[in-house]
């Protein structure tokens, strides 16, 4: 039984729940009758083959997709970093973090470029940043906002291997700081192992494999424990992997 | 928003019963994309304003409230229509202009797109081409007209070269900024693979700047029908431009309002057949629009 089942769970603390949810393009069924609770301040991440409706579910919570059925329901202040920062490049930086803000959020906005180590690029052109200080700013972006509900949709694919570790060290930081239920969509299995609390595969529009991430932080790779939960969530994934 | 917005907007979305905030302060997410619209209503909301129109003038007309030496009203501009018709000149005339500006508009706009490749493509190209075609873009092509007379007298010649001048400039344009706007990267990974030349440009830029060449040929269309009434003020005894002169000479109304029917009508032939070629030109772009 799945241990986050909705009904054992206070309400109050459920910052996303989910009940019923289908939804399918043309004949193509992406979401099944899906039932899912996240809890306020849990690090969530969902794994998935291509197509399996991971961030269809990421777009249906915020709000840029439809559901066909079911119920969605998920705590007000939600924003999102999306694979590509999505910047406008006609402004600069820190209007771009402050986007949609009043201008009293300046301050707040600085505050955030700060975090994510970008102290004193208020004043940048979108243009003239790399690809890990773009996605960077996407992050204070979405924090300065305050989020109840922060969703990832491969936040780190587009990045270098390099930049991907140090922004994953960012995130699990800022989320360690900031505690927002945390929505992460992603490929990468070692990513989610060692950044979330709770784990999911979804495969044919369902939950194929619900796990709660008993390590503490920082989580080392090599250790068995990682290792462990590696090989089950690949074997979930269809990927079979060399016994040892 | 709250959560009466929430209902108010899609009520259908979710469970009805269901309320859309909970008592844990859940909502249902606020949907931000765009609702397709069922294809019966956007048509009829396409069309519903330029028949408004046509019934406004149809009752302002009938009921005595414009007059009819401000504005024809709809029967006698249908009868005018009837009498053309009846006497073959419309289609003559329709006939007379079309070919005309499809001389025009094959000739202006085929070397038009050729410039606009050739400076798009090469750096040479551009120094060689733009500034001209700049300096003639400011040049109002009706300013052409008395001196192509002297050179070419008021024959077709002349009526054909000046609507190819005025196709041309626009084709020139947008041709170069589509081709500008080419991705670098496809160019740079074509030329890796050996495509060069007209190679190069025929399967690779020119496709790829399609969308911008067919806006230019629409914009071609239009300003040739400008082209044809000044072509047609003169030395022609047919060609709707022709007609538009008549109606002044002879201060016919019916015939006034008449002419700008007919070029509504063709603008909106224009459009359908440039739908149509964007069809079955860009098999790859789908027909899906981002709104």
């Amino acid at each position: 039984m799945n241990p986050h089942d909705e009904m054992s769970e206070p309400a109050r603390d459920l910052a996303v729940r989910i009940s019923g949810l289908s939804k399918a393009f043309g004949a193509k069924t992406v979401l099944s009758g899906l039932d899912l609770s996240i809890r306020r301040g849990e690090f969530f991440a969902l794994l998935g083959p291509s197509g399996t409706g991971k961030t269809t579910l990421l777009r249906i919570l915020a709000g840029l997709d439809l559901p066909d059925e079911g119920t969605v329901l998920a705590a007000p202040r939600r924003t999102t970093v999306y694979q590509e920062p999505r910047l406008i490049p006609a402004r600069r930086v820190l209007a771009n973090v402050t986007i949609g803000l009043p201008s009293s959020a300046r301050e707040a906005g600085r505050r955030a470029l700060a975090e994510v180590g970008l102290d004193g690029y208020g004043g940048a052109w979108p243009a003239t940043l790399s690809g890990g200080e773009a996605q960077r700013v996407a992050l204070a972006r979405a924090l300065v906002r305050d989020p109840e509900v922060l969703l990832l949709d491969e936040p780190f694919a587009a990045l270098d291997a390099l930049t991907r570790l140090q922004m994953q060290e960012l995130v699990a930081e800022l989320c360690a700081r900031h505690r927002p239920a945390v929505v992460l969509v992603t490929h990468d299995v070692d990513e989610a192992v060692r950044l979330a609390d709770r784990v999911v595969v979804l495969r044919e529009g369902a939950l194929a494999v619900d796990r709660t991430i008993d390590l503490p932080h920082p989580r080392d790779r090599d250790s068995p424990p990682f290792a462990e939960y590696r090989r089950l969530f690949l074997n979930h994934l269809g990927v079979v992997t060399a016994s040892h | 928003m709250t959560a009466m917005t929430l209902e108010r907007v899609h009520p259908a979305d979710q469970t009805a019963t269901r309320p859309a905030v909970e008592s844990a302060g859940l909502e249902v997410p606020r949907y931000l994309g765009s609702r397709r619209r069922p294809a019966a209503l956007s048509a009829g909301v396409r069309i519903g304003v330029p028949l408004l129109l046509l019934l406004a003038w149809w009752y302002g007309a009938g009921s005595g409230r414009i007059p009819p030496d401000v504005l024809a009203g709809p029967a006698s501009v249908l009868a005018a229509l009837r009498e053309l018709a009846a006497t073959g000149q419309l289609a003559e005339y329709l006939l007379a202009s079309a070919q005309r500006a499809g001389l025009g508009v094959l000739a202006g706009g085929g070397i038009g797109l050729l410039l606009g490749v050739a400076a798009g493509i090469s750096a040479l190209g551009e120094e060689l081409v733009d500034p001209t075609m700049q300096m003639m873009r400011a040049v109002p092509f009706l300013a052409l007209v008395p001196l192509f007379i002297s050179w070419f007298g008021v024959g077709e010649t002349f009526k054909i070269v000046l609507i190819a001048v005025s196709a041309a400039i626009p084709m020139y344009a947008y041709t170069y900024l589509g081709v500008r706007n080419v991705d670098r990267k496809v160019v740079e990974a074509a030329r890796g693979f050996g495509l060069r030349g007209h190679r190069l440009a025929l399967g690779v830029i020119i496709p790829s700047a399609l969308p911008n060449i067919l806006m230019a040929l629409r914009i071609c269309l239009s300003v040739s029908l400008t082209g044809l009434i000044a072509a047609e003020q003169v030395g022609a005894t047919e060609g709707i431009g022709y007609l538009v002169t008549l109606a002044q000479q002879y201060f016919r109304p019916d015939y006034m309002v008449l002419c700008i029917l007919i070029y509504a009508v063709l603008g909106l032939v224009f459009d359908a057949v440039i739908r149509l070629v964007e069809r079955l030109a860009m098999p790859w772009r789908g027909h899906v629009v981002a709104r």
